[in-house]
C-alpha cells in the first residue's frame, strides 16, 4: 500500500517541480491562502476573459497538488470555473487520504479559486 | 519491565495504518492510554454516571468518591501540601487562562507588568496578552539563547517592582529542554513576585514537587499524561487561590446565592463552576499511577535515555539537519526532538513518514514566536514516550533518511 503511496508523492513532487517560476514579489499577503500548514501563493492574471492562474508553496507536495488543480482550471473562463462542480478533488483520490489539515488547505484553494472566478464574474 | 511488556497496557499501540505497524512519535501532543484508564471511564460511564457533589443516591456518591480520589492523586504525584490547592480544569490551558484571568482581575493594574519566555507555548503568551490588554499591563519577553536555554541570567534584571507575575514552561513543546523552574522561583520570590510553570511537557518527564520547585502555580493537562482529553489540572498555593476572585459563576461554585449577592464555595469548588467531567477527571487516578510506575521503573529509564542518545547523536551528525534545542547537558533533554532538513519542508516530511506508519508533528507547534526566533515557517518534532522502543527510532530514522531523498 504504501508504493502506491510513494507513486503518488513521487508524481506530486515531480509536478511540483514542474510549476513555472512564480515570482517573489507576488508572494502577497493578499495572494497566500490560509488553512494550509504549508504556505500557499495564488495569484491570476486575465487575458481574454480567461483566467491564468499561478502557485507557489514552500511544500512541494503542496505545490503539485495546486499545480494539478491550475492544468484544469487555468485558461477557463469564469463562469466555466464557477459551473464547475469541483468533484475532481474526489477524482484525482486524494482528499480522502489527506489528513484532515492537509483536505482543509485543498478545500482552502479551491475556494480561492472561486472566490477569484466569481469577483472576475462580477466585475463584467 | 521492558518495553515491550510496557506496550501491552497500552492497547492503541498495536493498531496498524496503512497496512503498517504504528509508530506513535507524536506524545508530545497526545499520548496513548493505557487499558486501566479506559477502564475507568468505562466503569464509571455503566456505573457510576451521575452528577457529583450534588446528590445523595449511591450513583453520585460513587462518582464524587472517584473524582476526589483522582483529586487525591493529582495532589500525591505533585506532592501539593493540600487537596484544597488541586483544581480541575479541561486541560492547561483552561488553568492557565483561569489564573491569567482571576489573578489579574485581583493583582494587576495598569502599567504593571507579566513576564513570559520565549520559548512558550501559545497557551502560556495569549492569555497573559488578553489579561494585559484589558489591565493595560505590559507584556516582557525572558529570551532563549541559540542552543535553546533559557536566558535565566537576565531574568533579574527583567524583573521590577511592576511585575505582578512571571509565567514560564517546566519544559518547552518544541525544544525539550528542562527549564531551571526551581532557580526562576527563587530569584522571583527574592522580589516578591510569583511564578505559574506550565507543566504540559514537564509532568510527562519530570518527577514533580511543586513544594521543591516552590511555584505559586502549576498547571498541566491530563491526555499528555496517559488520562483522558479535556483534563486538567491547576496546582495554586492556597493563599493565591484564596486571594482570586472565581474565573466563572455557575453551579457548585457557590456559598449561597441571593439576588442581591452570592458567597463563593471554599477551594477548590469555587473554581469548578458547572457539572465537571467527572468520568475523564476519575482517569487520572490510573493514568498517574501507570506515569509513576513508568517512572520508577529502570529498565524503562534506561530505554529512555538510550533513544534519547541515539536520536541526539542522530540528529546531531547529519549536516542538513538543524536540531532546536541542544542544551550543553544532555541530562536536560527530553527525548523530543524538533529540527529541519535542509531543502525539505516539514509538511512534505510529514506526509510521507505518515505514510510509513509514523505518526510526528509538523507545523509550527503552537509557538510562532519561537519559529520566528529561530527563521523558521516551521519545524518537524518527534516525541517519544516511555513506551517507544529502540527499534522505532531507528526506524523513524531509516524512513526520514527515504522521505529525504524522495524530496531533494
Amino acid at each position: 500500500m504504501f508504493d502506491e503511496w510513494l507513486d503518488k508523492y513521487e508524481y506530486l513532487i515531480e509536478l511540483g517541480k514542474s510549476l513555472k517560476d512564480y515570482p517573489e514579489s507576488s508572494k502577497t499577503d493578499e495572494n497566500l491562502i490560509k488553512g494550509c500548514q504549508s504556505r500557499v501563493w495564488l495569484d491570476y492574471k486575465v487575458e481574454d476573459g480567461k483566467i491564468l492562474f499561478n502557485a507557489d508553496s514552500d511544500a512541494i507536495i503542496t505545490k503539485g497538488i495546486i499545480s494539478l488543480l491550475i492544468r484544469i482550471y487555468s485558461g477557463r473562463t469564469a463562469p466555466e470555473i464557477l459551473s464547475s462542480d469541483f468533484s475532481v478533488v474526489d477524482r484525482i483520490g486524494l482528499k480522502e487520504n489527506l489528513s484532515p489539515t492537509r483536505a482543509n488547505g485543498l478545500v482552502s484553494m479551491i475556494s480561492k479559486i472561486r472566490e477569484i472566478a466569481a469577483e472576475i464574474e462580477g466585475a463584467d | 519491565m521492558t518495553v515491550e511488556n510496557l506496550r501491552e497496557y497500552f492497547p492503541a499501540l498495536s493498531r496498524k495504518v496503512y497496512g503498517k505497524e504504528l509508530v506513535y512519535l507524536d506524545n508530545a501532543a497526545t499520548s496513548q492510554r493505557p487499558r486501566t484508564v479506559i477502564d475507568e471511564w468505562e466503569r464509571i460511564t455503566i456505573q457510576s454516571n451521575a452528577n457529583i457533589h450534588r446528590a445523595v443516591h449511591l450513583m453520585a456518591e460513587e462518582a464524587t468518591q472517584a473524582y476526589e480520589q483522582a483529586r487525591e492523586a493529582a495532589r500525591a504525584y505533585i506532592n501539593a501540601r493540600e487537596r484544597e490547592e488541586i483544581v480541575f480544569t479541561s486541560g492547561a490551558t483552561a488553568a492557565i487562562n483561569l489564573v491569567a484571568f482571576s489573578f489579574g482581575e485581583a493583582f494587576v493594574s495598569a502599567g504593571d507588568e507579566v513576564v513570559v519566555t520565549e520559548c512558550e507555548h501559545h497557551s502560556n503568551i495569549v492569555p497573559w496578552q488578553m489579561m494585559c490588554l484589558r489591565k493595560g499591563a505590559v507584556l516582557k519577553v525572558l529570551p532563549v539563547d541559540d542552543r535553546g536555554e533559557l536566558k535565566t541570567d537576565m531574568l533579574e534584571g527583567l524583573c521590577t517592582e511592576r511585575t505582578r507575575i512571571v509565567a514560564v514552561t517546566h519544559i518547552s513543546n518544541v525544544l525539550g529542554i528542562v527549564n531551571p523552574v526551581k532557580r526562576i522561583a527563587g530569584i522571583c520570590h527574592a522580589k516578591g513576585i510569583p511564578v505559574l510553570v506550565d507543566g504540559a511537557q514537564g509532568i510527562v518527564h519530570s518527577a514533580v514537587d511543586v513544594q521543591d520547585l516552590d511555584c505559586d502555580f502549576y498547571a498541566f493537562s491530563g491526555h499528555k499524561i496517559y488520562a483522558a482529553p479535556g483534563t486538567g489540572v491547576l496546582y495554586g498555593k492556597r493563599r493565591w487561590l484564596d486571594a482570586m476572585p472565581p474565573y466563572m459563576g455557575g453551579g457548585e461554585m457557590v456559598g449561597t446565592v441571593r439576588f442581591t449577592g452570592t458567597t463563593y464555595a471554599p477551594l477548590p469548588l469555587k473554581f469548578e463552576a458547572g457539572t465537571q467531567n467527572f468520568a475523564g477527571a476519575a482517569t487520572l487516578s490510573p493514568a498517574l499511577a501507570m506515569a509513576a510506575q513508568m517512572m520508577d521503573d529502570s529498565q524503562i529509564g534506561e530505554n529512555q535515555r538510550a533513544v534519547r542518545d541515539y536520536m541526539m547523536d542522530v540528529l546531531g551528525s547529519d549536516s542538513r539537519i538543524t536540531l532546536y534545542g541542544n542544551p550543553v547537558d544532555r541530562e536536560e533533554k527530553i527525548p523530543l526532538f524538533s529540527f529541519s532538513v535542509k531543502g525539505a519542508h516539514h509538511e512534505d516530511l510529514a506526509l510521507i513518514l505518515d505514510k510509513m506508519g509514523i505518526a510526528v508533528r509538523s507545523g509550527q507547534m503552537c509557538a510562532e514566536p519561537l519559529m520566528d526566533r529561530f527563521g523558521v515557517s516551521g519545524m518537524l518534532r518527534v516525541s517519544f514516550a516511555p513506551y517507544n522502543t529502540m527499534q522505532e527510532a531507528e526506524y523513524f530514522v531509516k524512513c526520514l533518511g527515504r522521505a529525504v531523498d524522495m524530496l531533494i
